[in-house]
């Protein structure tokens, strides 16, 4: 089978990850710049190799207030902002540019504060955004009280009544990202935690406790692409891409499945492009916003069925040393939530894939073929997903 | 606004052109959805076409203000105000005798407790400020 006609057109040369959850001592845009150097030195390139930028949420017309703060002049931009899961979107649309000969180096780069400026991203309000915009959908939602927790609590709920998915199982996700964080010496939580530990957090919305949610933390980072040319002269292993798929998933007129998310979509057209069967992908990176995100997104993407996605987070399976490993840093559940997680979903993979945790435990022994999932937006109301496969051959 | 009553400082919906006849027909405690006349489905949010067969023609009906808890949340915490005060309170999706059209909304009149998926439910309508009225649920 022959992957994407975009493999082998482009590759990730540099990954990044700021290495603290707490930066009182910095702007959002002076980390995101921080961490694009940094993506690009480990590459060997620097800010004048760069032609394509990508960046997006720091306040101000993104990606050219981007640009100014660092004095760049890029000849590719994008910024569409669909969530979370943009940065994702960003490394398949800078794939394509390269591809099609419109840039050479392309940075893809994020950061934000939300533990030092004290915002709220769960539970905070979601209308009256500025300039008083609002949009058409809002008037049926915002006069109930919904927050953004409460919009994936109303999927897990939909879930466990129609297949009987656990609270216990829920909760697994939770402790599994925790005890890939105790491996991440950056990671913002890393004690041990139990299913019981979970189920005895205070409910937020039911049936979502404390420890079913992301946590919130002050993070950045960086990944850049560059042309197979550049890719061979760089001073890291190449990274590709076999496929992608991206999708919306909204209200559906009144006729949601509750129970399914936009990598219904998305997985399989990511997967039918790149000509590897689930058994090939030796770990996947998954937004784990909160924990259903992780059941709804490996039944949707097709590592198991419908309704089993509660069942086969048990017994360790997702779990480093397990069948696939979910996110080997401890994910949003436990190491790092900005906001907007997509970029680590990036940084991990392409790590991973480059061996660069080896002799260690959290390197995914032999890892060749990740799986990624980006989410973003609210869940049960609208959400896109985006799925890339990538690979290190 | 009389001197006793509250401030409403819960969001209001903004009506639009396409959305009006929701509205105004809720201030008159009356709950009506759009069918498509060409393909008979019923849809939500109000839109001037139908989204499944893009028929231009459509055609509001009225509605038994009957239905079922498809899913739910009990809200615990929301800092927004107006809602922070409330917590724990029920957002849920109903869907509607009519169709199975389903829509957002807050089930009231019962324990947060008691809310189940599949629970009957009857519309109920609260006249939250002189100009604005709001379809909720109650246990039917
Ligand atoms: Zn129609």
């Amino acid at each position: 089978m022959s992957p994407s006609s975009l493999y082998k057109q482009g590759a990730i040369v540099g990954a990044y990850e700021y290495p603290s959850r707490s930066m009182p001592d910095k702007t959002a845009v002076q980390v995101q710049a921080e961490c694009l150097v940094k993506a690009l030195d480990e590459a060997g390139l620097s800010l004048k190799d760069m032609d394509g930028l990508c960046s997006t949420r720091i306040p101000g017309m993104q990606p050219i207030s981007f640009a100014e703060y660092l004095g760049v002049y890029p000849t590719y931009m994008e910024a569409t902002q669909i969530g979370g899961s943009s940065f994702v979107l960003y490394l398949i649309r800078a794939m394509e540019a390269i591809a099609a000969g419109r840039a050479r180096v392309v940075g893809i780069a994020y950061g934000s504060l939300p533990t030092t400026e004290g915002r709220r991203i769960g539970t905070g309000t979601r209308i009256g955004g500025a300039g008083g915009e609002v949009p058409v959908e809002y008037s049926f939602e915002e006069p109930w009280g919904l927050p953004l927790i409460g919009t994936y609590a109303l999927c897990a709920q939909r879930h466990m009544h129609q297949y009987g998915t656990k609270p216990e199982q829920l909760a697994e996700v939770g402790v599994t990202m925790r005890r890939h964080a105790g491996l991440n010496p950056y990671a913002k939580y890393r004690d041990p935690i139990g299913v019981d530990d979970v189920l005895n957090s205070r409910l937020i919305c039911d049936p979502l406790h404390l420890l079913d949610c992301c946590i919130i933390s002050d993070g950045g980072g960086a990944v850049v692409v560059a042309h197979p040319d550049i890719a061979r002269n760089a001073k890291t292993k190449p990274v590709w891409l076999l496929g992608s798929g991206e999708a919306a998933m909204h209200s559906s007129s009144g006729h949601r499945d509750f129970t399914v998310s936009a990598a219904a979509q998305s997985g399989p057209i990511a997967f039918k492009e790149s000509g590897v069967s689930h058994q090939d992908v030796d770990f996947a990176m998954i937004y784990d916003a909160f924990s259903i995100n992780v059941i709804m997104t490996l039944e949707d993407l097709g590592f198991c069925k419908k309704g089993e996605g509660g069942a086969f987070v048990e017994d360790g399976r997702i779990g480093l040393g397990g069948q696939l490993p979910v996110n080997p840093d401890g994910g949003g559940l436990s190491s790092c939530h900005p906001g907007m997680r997509g970029m680590f979903l990036l940084v991990e993979a392409t790590r991973q894939l480059r061996g660069d945790f080896a002799g260690t435990d959290r390197q995914v022994p032999n890892a060749k073929v990740a799986a990624v999932h980006g989410i973003g937006g609210f869940y049960g109301t609208r959400h896109s997903g985006v799925t890339v496969i990538l690979t290190s051959e | 606004m009389t001197e006793d009553k509250k401030p409403y400082v819960k969001p209001l919906p903004v009506p639009n052109m396409e959305s009006e006849p929701f509205w105004s027909a809720l201030k008159e405690h009356r709950l009506q959805v759009q069918q498509c006349k060409s393909c008979s489905k019923h849809y939500f949010y109000p839109r001037s076409h139908c989204p499944f067969c893009y028929s231009g023609d459509v055609e509001w009906v009225g509605c038994s203000g009957k239905g079922k808890v498809h899913t739910f949340s009990v809200i615990r915490q929301n800092m927004a105000p107006g809602f922070r005060e409330e917590a724990p309170y029920v957002v849920a999706m109903v869907e509607l005798d009519e169709g199975g059209v389903q829509m957002m909304t807050n089930i009231v009149e019962c324990e947060p407790g008691d809310v189940s998926i599949g629970m009957p439910v009857q519309v109920t309508f609260e006249d939250v400020t002189d100009e604005v009225t709001l379809p909720k649920f109650k246990p039917a």
